[in-house]
């Protein structure tokens, strides 16, 4: 009997030895899921999580706070490769999130801009070009579409324009006459 | 000693329709539309505009950058506009280009041959960019590109492609066979601008004429002219190597890693065109055939309307329903036969229910790998199939899939009938469009935290300034104190460590000072920009705005009141 | 909009299936020579099943039915179990079999192409553990048996199981071939004697060692028409034959000849038939090979140590497990990603 229980006692002291040992020689700084998850979504820094931005949503995922359904321009796909991250089964767009909308760059009617610079302070990604009292501009390429400029323009002079579609971005369809007999 | 790749097909040749009959030069259309995009890489920047009569030849729009080439007026006459129009895409969506009405004259803008021996290679090459001059086997990558070699590269072998490996297009044949000593005056431009060890012409034993006049016309160079078996795709430019060289060029790299440069004969003869005879590239010849009445070869100029061209060519017969452009195996099926031909066009096959039946409803796929042994590329088609199924596009990617080269023959031999070119294409534009997002989030990360920087170097920044301020109203005050003290320096009586606070006092009142005197010269910098002085323009607008604003502020009070009285 | 390519080679899935139907003929024929036509009406009776348990499966899981009915692919499966099992088998015992071949092996995994197991063999498993006794009542090959019974009295045992009066099963049926060596081993009479013994005839066993050699001759019809490759038949005949040779190099009184391991039970059926079934073996080349010379191996490791008579079903069902991992280890190199090519 004491033999056994200081056998056990050593092993569980060995263990918690090197357990305690490799905890401070192969600490990892900072939280490398935090990076993973920031990696999956699309840094579009809306808001629309209810975190001020990617990043802070993406902690809160990872330390199991928020759920992974709370990034509408991440669309089914952002959930589904969150969901194979962590390990969790893929979950719907709730009633509280607002549905993934197609992709839109903002744009300022420069005949109504007054040059106030609400928008710029708004932009998340210093997409808008400008400066007090001169005109202001939205860089469409860098424009992630996250509307926050929206609401802040006391002219409401901005606007929300959905990208069309170029040759260079067309993607090819998933074949539709293989329906007709197969599974999906 | 020839070398073979793994797979490939024979599909029926439909050659005999269109190759017997010697080539003709088509009319002139009602117009003549060009884009200005019909190569791989940048548009073309459009240099003239809706009025402009162009002569024959004349540039339309200069190439944009390394990866572009130029696009040119086809015949002369005068451009009615430079607008969106349909162009020959998958995606059906139309693109910029040039609408010319021609003036039935054919007048040419001034050309002369060059004298490419005495000119530089680089300057040779740029005549080809400007020239417009692409590659005519189908994908049109621009030639000059191409055939821009580093001096740390060398081209050990030389391949003209002249296989034409798909069925029904007749094109190079007939190319070959009657004009093969222009061909041969082509290639020899070509060996002086890449030098290579030796030069191979790969033909495909289908085309027995071809060959001979080929062989005719290189007696006395060291042109080698070589049958190749006929199996498609031996068209395939990374096929066609093998074939002949027996090098695998490396995925993802350029035939010129392994010393290989590999043009198509007809690229070699609208070389040769520009260089003997100063001609840019605004006409090719190319195969009419199927459902028509007399198929054959054409000269056709670039832009020519696609149902203009089958009228030529005796008209379509009754039950046509569409048009190929290109082969059967690779080509562009449409229905719009206002599509100009472009200058990747190398066939059109007026198609019909008889001779391309619409394909059985797809099965599931029974492994059978019927596709695997017919892939050109070495490839497990059915395996990338079921990932794109999936949208598991990463093991896709590990398969290999932008390895496939799109041949077809996988979709030809497969028993349940899949669509599967169709599926690695889905494939392939989605992860496009997946790493442009990619790139796009990426960019838009950096700029957020870049953003965040800023925010709190200005508050660091503010902070600093503000207690700078502080310490030196402070220090104001001290010295104020100490005023007296520090007037009477000179008197050495003073205690030294007074001297030394009086003396250290004085230092820091001159910096206040100097502080000052530099915030009010800046004042006064600023303060010339003041209203009195602006120009009458300037007055002008600010007026508009001031009106625009109270125009606003109207609409938005009476909004404001709108909303109260609603509420 | 419709994607290049526009032509296609006419072949079908059901025209590949019906070739494979007209490679067993061979077979069937030499059976009912040697047997009777017994076999002919387990081969109708499975193939009704079969048909109208795809029917079935393809309404539930709403598919369409034309096209997937007139694939041949359920046809093909009702023939191999059908040549698989006794041939005086009672009704119920080839309809229950091909029931659970068509609706769990196939359509529960999701129907043609998606089924890991080759479902003939499942159903030739769960007939052969759950009723073994019926699975060992083989019809003596004609002359052989003790009595014989016309066609029309078989016809009325299999639906009936009613024999003619003063006939018992065991005197119309016996063990097969490979059942009675086993059994004869284990009485300790040495391989020389028992091959003597009237069942056996040249190879293996009289009637179905033709058998076997009807389905051989099939496969001359496959090679022809390129419905299947060399890989299996000659990984698994090959990986047999070795085995067999040597353990009957090392003790020829207790282990059997190769070519009688060759003639026997299902072998031949399985080299050609069943090994090749696209859909439940590897599709590289290499992986072919391995997944047939695994089940050669383990087809005469079962029979000769194990507990069931033939092992070609059970050495089948084991290597079809291992078949995703095959692939994913035997991927040959791609164009352009060959290392030390110039």
């Amino acid at each position: 009997m004491l033999t056994a229980l200081l056998v056990m006692s050593g092993i569980a002291i060995v263990l918690g030895a090197v357990l305690g040992f490799s905890a401070v020689k192969f600490k990892v700084e900072g939280n490398p899921l935090v990076e993973k998850i920031d990696a999956i979504l699309p840094q579009t820094q809306c808001g629309q999580c209810g975190y001020p931005g990617c990043r802070p949503y993406a902690e809160a995922i990872a330390s199991r706070e928020a759920d992974i359904n709370r990034c509408p321009p991440g669309g089914e796909e952002g959930i589904r490769k969150l969901a194979d991250l962590l390990g969790m089964e893929f979950k719907p767009f709730g009633e509280d999130t607002a549905a993934p909308k197609a992709k839109a760059v903002a744009f300022i009617d420069e005949n109504v801009c007054i040059g106030c610079t609400l928008c710029i302070q708004a932009c998340p990604v210093d997409a808008i070009a400008g400066a007090a009292k001169q005109m202001h501009t939205i860089i469409a390429a860098e424009c992630t579409g996250c509307e926050l400029c929206v609401a802040p323009c006391p002219v409401n002079c901005i606007s929300m324009v959905t990208l069309p579609e170029t040759a260079q971005t067309w993607k090819w369809q998933y074949p539709v006459n293989d329906k007709v007999a197969s599974e999906k | 000693m020839l070398f073979h790749f793994h797979g490939g097909i024979h599909p029926d040749e439909h050659k005999l329709e269109s190759s017997e009959r010697p080539s003709a030069r088509a009319p002139l259309p009602s117009r003549l539309i060009v884009p200005l995009q019909q190569h791989i890489g940048a548009k073309t920047k459009a240099i003239v505009q809706a009025g402009d009569k162009v002569l024959k030849g004349q540039m339309l729009a200069r190439a944009d950058g390394m990866v572009s080439a130029a696009v040119h007026a086809p015949t002369s006459g005068t451009v009615l506009s430079v607008d969106l129009h349909a162009v020959p895409h998958p995606s059906g969506l139309p693109d910029l280009c040039v609408t010319i009405e021609p003036d039935g004259e054919e007048r040419w803008i001034e050309h002369a041959p060059l004298d490419y021996r005495a000119m530089p290679r680089a300057e040779l090459l740029a005549k080809l960019q400007g020239a417009g001059i692409v590659g005519l086997g189908g994908a049109t990558f621009p030639t000059h590109v191409k055939l821009s070699i580093n001096p740390a590269q060398t081209v050990e072998t030389l391949v003209l492609n002249g296989a034409e490996c798909e069925p029904w297009i007749t094109t190079d044949d007939r190319l070959m066979r009657e004009r093969a000593a222009e061909i041969v005056q082509g290639i020899e431009i070509l060996r002086y601008l890449v030098n290579p060890a030796e030069t191979l012409v790969g033909i495909e034993d289908n085309k027995p004429q071809a060959i001979a006049a080929m062989r005719q016309a290189c007696t006395g160079t060291d042109i080698q002219i070589i049958t190749v078996p006929t199996l498609y795709p031996t068209g395939g430019e990374k096929q066609l190597i093998k074939v002949l060289t027996g090098k695998e060029v490396p995925s993802g790299v350029r035939p010129l890693n392994v010393g290989v440069s590999c043009s198509n004969v007809a690229t070699a003869y609208a070389i040769h065109r520009l260089v003997n005879h100063g001609e840019p590239m605004i006409s090719r010849l190319i195969t009419v055939t199927g459902s028509v009445r007399t198929p054959q070869n054409f000269e056709v100029l670039i832009g020519t309307p696609v149902e203009e061209l089958v009228k030529f060519a005796g008209g379509a017969l009754p039950g046509s329903n569409g048009f190929i452009l290109g082969g059967p195996m690779m080509g562009l099926h449409v229905s719009n036969g206002q599509l100009p031909v472009v200058k990747a066009t190398n066939c059109i096959i007026v198609e019909s229910a008889q001779l391309f039946p619409p394909p059985p409803a797809a099965m599931p796929c029974i492994r059978c790998t019927r596709c695997v042994d017919v892939c050109p590329a070495e490839l497990q088609p059915q395996e990338l199939h079921w990932f794109a199924k999936s949208t598991n596009f990463g093991k896709a990617q590990e398969y290999n899939l932008f390895d496939c080269i799109e041949c077809g023959a996988c979709n030809y031999v497969c028993p349940s009938h899949i669509p599967l070119v169709q599926y690695f294409r889905f494939a392939k534009s989605e992860i496009w469009a997946r790493e442009r997002e990619k790139r796009a989030a990426d960019a838009a990360r950096e700029r957020h935290e870049f953003r965040l920087l800023r925010i709190e170097r200005e508050k660091q920044e503010k902070a600093e300034k503000l207690a700078q301020k502080e310490k030196a109203a402070l220090a104001a005050k001290a010295a104020a104190a100490v005023a007296p003290a520090t007037d009477s320096a000179p008197a050495a009586v003073q205690p030294a460590p007074a001297a030394a606070e009086s003396a250290a006092d004085g230092a820091t009142q001159s910096r206040i000072q100097a502080a000052i005197d530099r915030a009010k010269e800046q004042a006064a910098a600023s303060k010339e920009k003041d209203t009195d002085i602006l120009t009458p323009q300037q007055l002008a607008e600010m007026a508009e705005i001031e009106a625009r604003r109270a125009d606003i502020r109207e609409i938005a009070h009476a909004d404001a009141k709108q909303q109260q009285e609603q509420q | 909009m419709p994607s290049s390519p526009f032509i296609t080679r006419s072949t079908s899935v059901s025209a590949i299936m019906f070739k494979v139907l007209l490679a067993l003929v061979p077979g069937i024929a030499l059976y009912v020579w040697f047997y009777g036509p017994a076999i002919l009406v387990s081969l109708a009776l499975a193939s009704v099943t079969a048909l109208a348990t795809e029917a079935v499966m393809l309404k539930l899981r709403n598919r369409p039915i034309k096209p997937f009915l007139s694939d041949n692919s359920a046809l093909l499966t009702a023939w191999l179990l059908a040549l698989s099992i006794p041939p005086l088998a009672p009704w119920w015992l080839v309809v229950v079999g091909t029931m659970f071949a068509i609706s769990i092996a196939k359509h529960l995994y999701g129907g043609l192409g998606s089924n890991p197991f080759n479902p003939a063999m499942i159903g030739y498993a769960v007939l052969i553990i759950s009723f073994p006794l019926h699975m060992t009542h083989w019809l003596s090959p004609l002359g052989l048996g003790q009595a014989e019974i016309g066609f029309a009295d078989q016809l009325r045992y299999i639906f009936s199981g009613a024999l003619p009066p003063g006939l018992t099963l065991d005197a119309v049926t016996m063990a097969t071939p490979l059942d009675t060596l086993k059994t004869q081993l284990h009485m300790n009479r040495p391989m020389q004697e028992i091959t003597a013994m009237p069942i056996y005839g040249h190879l293996a066993g009289h009637g179905s060692e033709m058998v076997a050699v009807g389905f051989l001759l099939g496969s001359v019809y496959l090679f022809a028409n390129r419905i299947i490759t060399w890989h299996q038949p000659v990984a698994f005949l090959g990986t047999l034959f070795l085995t067999a040779e040597i353990f009957h190099m090392v003790d020829s009184g207790h282990y059997a000849t190769p070519m009688f391991h060759w003639f026997s039970g299902a072998a031949m059926l399985g080299a050609f038939f069943i090994l090749t079934d696209p859909i439940t073996s590897p599709t590289t080349p290499k992986g072919k090979l391995i997944f047939a010379a695994g089940a050669g191996f383990l087809t005469y490791i079962i029979r000769v140590f194990g507990g069931f008579p033939d092992g070609v079903a059970f050495a089948t069902l084991l290597m079809n497990i291992c078949v995703p991992l095959i692939d994913a280890y035997t991927q040959p190199k791609v164009f352009g990603h060959k290392a030390g090519k110039k």
